[in-house]
């Protein structure tokens, strides 16, 4: 046995997104932690596009500031251009979103870490995993050194067995200019671990000295910026705009003329690429009667010359990635920084996991982000997050937390993940949530606050900040509670209620679509002292109130399947009356609670009611021993 | 699959819908005894059987007058408030009283299995009992299943299936709108789209639920499709079958030239013998057709009867509802489990014996095609109301609840047709719009 040069608690292996929430979390939980990775220059780098938030992901990002993550407020200090995605539609699927400076993004990522307590960065390619009987106790670098741990995090993105590819051209890599995680990849395989293969791809940059602006339109930000974290209070950094081109016929043409040199459609891509993020040669495809598509033109950064054009990922060769962008408005003379490619690299099936994040087969081991078959930063940070809290957890003899699917869009995504796996790259919409009226990006605080309190994952500066926050949210709504009007005093104040005589609290009065806060600010004046931001709060769930009510029922039902947990040793092929098919799916998955079980597919009323009936069998002797 | 509300009264047939003089109707759950308040005036003396006039709550008309036991919680079967109400006066009766129990707000149609799930979760079942019931409540579903497929056969069962696509196809436009809002393939006028889509099937469904019920076509029955390679003996035994002056209720040609359908009475249970004669013997549209119709009807048979006549072709068929049938014992051994032979009568005795103890199993089993009606209508009573809402609100304000009406709706439409889940509709939206800036 080597003998380790350095003892952690946690260690996290991958400075991206999920790995820099992961060590951040531990850290924060009082864990001595430390965060491997190839390059300490880019950690917090974005692969691809040079944006933070919109609708679902937005979601994640203030949940992952509620719990004192780094993400919003990175996005907050490097965002050049906010825009508040849904804004004339209803407060629960308004999403935050910002362009974000590259450089800017990364530098704070950087800064947020290096003033983390309790947290070393080390530079190196985690190269095997020490593993005995289940359960990890240690990390072996590419270059001999040996860490001894309980508990690993890894967090490696698209780099397992990574494979780029541009036209013809193939290349082993990570991502572009980093070189891919092989001995890592060998090690995973060495655990049995159920592993495929995931494609995405990125476009072209482009020189922004060779656009001409002048030609195109443009988007702007909103006047009013909506910021991410609730720590931040400022836009920090000058904004900017986006220029708005399109793709043409002539461009098209030049595509389908070269469709047979396209990896994914010679046959020399396997993996599965996301149906919402298709390569411009697949939308020219499948959409054949469209004859243009909107390419937005987004500077990566203020003092940055380079331009992302988002809407056009391809891997077709350099010559025709050429040809067909300099056929679009604006771009007649384009110069290409660096081409745009796919990447296929290995994921590992997240039914592995417990809703822990760690992966059952070996215990200690904790996976999150791309190599669970997610894409986006967003997805891999609040995974990042969740598994360094349990990481810490573990190390601090303490049992591992989950968030269920009525708490956070974290706990839906990974309540998806765990228990129906995924077929294509995995990324957060707000559809996804079947409570979606609840959890808003609005509320994200008071819904993971008293989680995070509880776990001691806050700084106290955020504590300070989310009880002062609280407090006048409660005292906004006694106000409302205590203030009451008759159908006929409403009248005279010129509302036009039920005439049924009954007496309305303020709040039941806001619930009215045609009643807004400016109008009880009228009636009672005093109420102008609540802060603007808890006014619209409270609006909010006075808006939704109907609908909240009929939620919370089926919130109720599904806690009470949730709370009904299937033991551990339960062996479902051992279940009479259970089919094989079904057995299986259900061994694949282990859920662990009657909840998840109903969720897996294929699940009958009579193989839901022997487990309820095996569960409570388990029940009952685990009270008498 | 979801599981189920536990707050609501559920109700279903205990018995078959057979000609059993009376059917008992269970009915369970914490507002059981506001139920009987309503339907029988005042509740009867627990554990005893009372003989009480059972109304209408709509319109006060007398529905029967009914044996009624009242079993307070907990020690009833399920644990909970139960009450059976042992209804006479035939199929008509049982749809009324049962029609009356859906529309109380706090009634609605047990799911499969139910009754059992609450006995369990209530305690008052232990684990082997349980693994026992299982396969009881496999068939249960299985029944239910192939109830609600022969339910939605025809028109009907058409519209429902396109009312499902359309709805997915509202939720698709609808979530277009709200999560790729910043998308350019995405106009406002999605919201527009799928608003007139969500109406269109308010009104269908508005228009189906104000038909008149139409008047039963022996559509319960135990069905059993006879099948085999020409020759093998399916008419003979048919009409050998048939024969049996007592066992016959009606025999009549098909809808179709190719199938006919006999009407047996076993021990009380309706049985609906289908011969699938005249297949395979040619290759012609008309019976390629045949051949669909056929596959039809195998996949909603309670039993698929195959005839394997000695050294004919084998049955290419497998489930627990197939039995391999020998025939023409007279001259020959086939491989099957069971032999008979039209022409001298031997074995026929035995196969009706058999055929009569299935149908029971599936009738005592307690589901009819009467609750998978009402379970059915109470489905899309709630579709409607959905659909309502949605449509009432500021859709262009609102586009969140628009949806999650449209979420409800098909939700409630699920509970016929199967749950719509997210997939589909990301699918539908991912197939219809471009997505991916
Ligand atoms: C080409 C491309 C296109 C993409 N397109 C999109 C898109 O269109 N939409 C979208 O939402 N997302 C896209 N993404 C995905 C997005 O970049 C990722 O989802 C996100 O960055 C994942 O975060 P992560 O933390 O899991 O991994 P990453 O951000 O990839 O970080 C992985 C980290 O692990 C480190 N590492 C890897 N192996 C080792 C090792 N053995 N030892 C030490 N360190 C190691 C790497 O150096 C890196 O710091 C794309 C990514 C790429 C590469």
């Amino acid at each position: 046995m080597l003998s380790p040069s350095m003892t952690y608690d946690v260690i996290i292996v991958g400075g991206g997104h999920a790995g820099t929430e992961a060590a951040a979390a531990a850290a924060r939980m009082g864990a001595r932690t430390a965060l491997v990775t190839q390059r300490i220059e880019t950690v917090g780098v974005m692969s691809c596009n040079p944006a933070i938030g919109g609708l679902g992901k937005g979601h994640l990002v203030r949940e992952i500031d509620a719990l004192d993550g780094l993400m919003g407020r990175a996005a907050d200090a490097a965002g050049i251009q906010f825009r508040l995605l849904n804004r004339r539609k209803g407060p629960a699927v308004r999403g935050p979103r910002t362009q974000a400076d590259r450089k800017l993004y990364r530098r704070s990522i950087q800064k947020l870490l290096r003033e983390q307590s309790g947290l070393t960065l080390v530079e190196g390619e985690a190269e095997r995993l020490i593993v005995r009987d289940g359960r990890v106790y240690g990390l072996e670098l590419a270059d001999g050194r040996v860490f001894a741990t309980g508990a690993v995090v890894l967090t490696t993105g698209t780099f397992l067995n990574g494979l780029i590819h541009c036209g013809e051209h193939q290349e082993p890599a990570g991502r572009v200019g980093d070189r891919p995680s092989l001995g890592l990849a060998q090690s995973l395989y060495g655990l049995g671990l159920p592993m495929g293969r995931l494609k995405t791809g990125t476009p072209a940059r482009l020189d922004g000295r060779t656009i001409r602006w002048e030609q195109l339109e443009w988007q702007y930000g909103d006047d009013e910026p909506e910021l991410f974290s609730d720590l931040s209070t400022r836009v920090a950094v000058p904004q900017i705009a986006c220029g708005i081109t399109y793709t043409t016929p002539e461009a098209h043409e030049v595509i389908r003329a070269n469709l047979h040199r396209a990896p994914m459609y010679s046959g020399q891509i396997q993996g599965r690429g996301p149906r919402y993020c298709p390569s411009i040669e697949d939308k020219v495809v499948r959409f054949a009667d469209k004859t243009n598509h909107q390419i937005f033109l987004e500077p990566e950064g203020l003092d940055d010359p380079t331009v992302y054009p988002n809407g056009i990922s391809t891997s077709l060769p350099v010559d025709v990635q050429e040809a067909f962008i300099r056929a679009m408005p604006g771009l007649d003379q384009v110069r290409i920084i660096r081409p745009g490619y796919a990447i296929e690299y290995d994921y590992v099936d997240p039914r592995a996991l417990d809703p822990t994040l760690e992966l059952r087969a070996c215990r200690g081991l904790f996976l999150a982000g791309q190599i669970n078959g997610t894409t986006g930063y967003e997805e891999a940070g609040a995974q990042g997050l969740l598994a360094g809290l349990n990481a810490a957890r573990l190390a601090g003899g303490q049992d591992g937390i989950t968030i269920d699917r009525t708490k956070a869009y974290l706990g839906v995504m990974i309540d998806d993940l765990v228990t129906q796996g995924v077929t294509e790259p995995y990324r957060m919409f707000t559809s996804r949530s079947e409570y979606r009226l609840s959890l808003r990006s609005d509320n994200a605080d008071e819904r993971l606050g008293p989680l995070g309190e509880a776990l001691g994952c806050l700084s106290r500066e955020r504590r300070t900040h989310f009880g002062a926050k609280q407090a006048q949210l409660s005292a906004a709504l006694t106000s409302l509670n205590e203030r009451t009007l008759t159908p006929n005093e409403a009248a005279l104040r010129g509302l036009m209620l039920n005439q049924d005589g009954r007496r309305r609290t303020a709040f039941e009065i806001l619930s009215y679509p045609t009643v807004s806060w400016a109008d009880l600010t009228r009636i009672w004046p005093e109420l102008q002292n609540v802060p603007g931001r808890i006014a619209a709060r409270v609006e909010t769930d006075a808006k939704y109130a109907v609908y909240l009510e009929r939620q919370d029922r089926d919130i109720a039902a599904f806690k009470r399947d949730e709370d009904m947990a299937l033991p551990d040793s339960l062996s479902f092929t051992s279940i009479s009356g259970l089919s094989a098919e079904l057995a299986g799916k259900l061994e694949t998955v282990r859920p662990r609670t009657l909840g998840q079980a109903g969720r897996v597919e294929g699940m009958t009323p009579a193989a839901l009611t022997l487990l309820v009936a095996h569960a409570k069998a388990a029940a009952r002797t685990k009270v008498s021993v | 699959m979801t599981t189920f509300d536990d707050k609501a009264v559920i109700f279903a047939p205990a018995t078959g819908m057979g000609r059993a003089a009376v059917t008992i109707v269970r009915v369970s759950g914490s507002g059981t005894r506001g139920v009987l308040e309503t339907l029988c005036g005042r509740v009867p003396q627990s554990r005893r059987a009372s003989l009480m006039i059972l109304r209408d709550p709509a319109n006060g008309s007398v529905l029967d007058r009914t044996l009624v036991l009242w079993f307070p919680g907990p020690s009833s079967f399920t644990g909970e408030d139960m009450a059976e109400l042992q209804c006479h006066g035939g199929r008509s009766v049982v749809t009324a009283v049962l029609g009356a129990l859906d529309r109380l707000p706090q009634c609605r149609p047990a799911e499969a299995g139910e009754f059992t799930r609450r006995a369990l979760l209530n305690g008052r079942m232990t684990l082997d009992q349980v693994e026992g019931l299982a396969d009881l409540i496999d068939a249960e579903t299985e029944a239910q299943r192939r109830q609600a497929l022969r339910s939605l056969e025809g028109e009907t069962g058409h519209a429902v299936q396109r009312w499902r696509e359309e709805i997915i196809t509202a939720m698709a436009l609808m979530e277009a709108a709200i999560d790729f809002s910043d998308e350019s393939d995405v106009s406002d006028k999605v919201i527009a789209d799928g608003l007139r889509m969500a109406e269109s099937i308010r009104d269908q469904i508005e228009s189906e639920l104000r038909k008149p019920q139409r008047p039963e076509r022996l559509r319960d029955g135990y069905r059993i499709v006879l099948a085999g390679p020409p020759n093998a003996g399916k008419s003979t035994l048919l009409n050998r079958l048939a024969r049996r002056d007592a066992a016959i209720v009606s025999p009549m040609a098909g809808t179709t030239r190719d199938v006919i359908e006999v009407h047996l009475d076993l021990g009380g249970y309706p049985v609906l013998l289908i011969d699938t004669a005249g297949l395979r013997e040619s290759e012609d549209a008309v019976e390629r057709e045949g051949i669909k119709r056929t596959q039809a009807r195998i996949a909603d048979a309670d039993l698929v009867l195959w005839l394997q006549a000695p050294g004919g072709e084998a049955c290419p068929f497998e489930g627990p509802n197939v039995l391999v049938l020998g025939t023409k014992a007279d001259l020959g051994e086939a491989e099957a489990s069971m032999s008979v032979s039209a022409t001298t009568g031997a074995g026929i005795d035995a196969l009706l014996a058999l055929l009569q103890e299935r149908a029971e199993r599936v009738f005592a089993s307690g589901e009819g095609v009467l609750i998978t009606r009402e379970r059915h209508r109470a489905a899309l009573q709630e579709v409607l109301l959905c659909l309502h809402r949605a449509l009432e609100g500021d859709a262009e304000g609102a586009t969140e609840l628009v949806a999650e009406d449209l979420r409800l709706a098909a939700r409630a439409l699920g509970r016929i047709t199967g749950e719509v889940d997210v997939e589909e509709v990301l699918d539908r939206l991912f197939s219809g719009f471009c997505i991916g800036k």
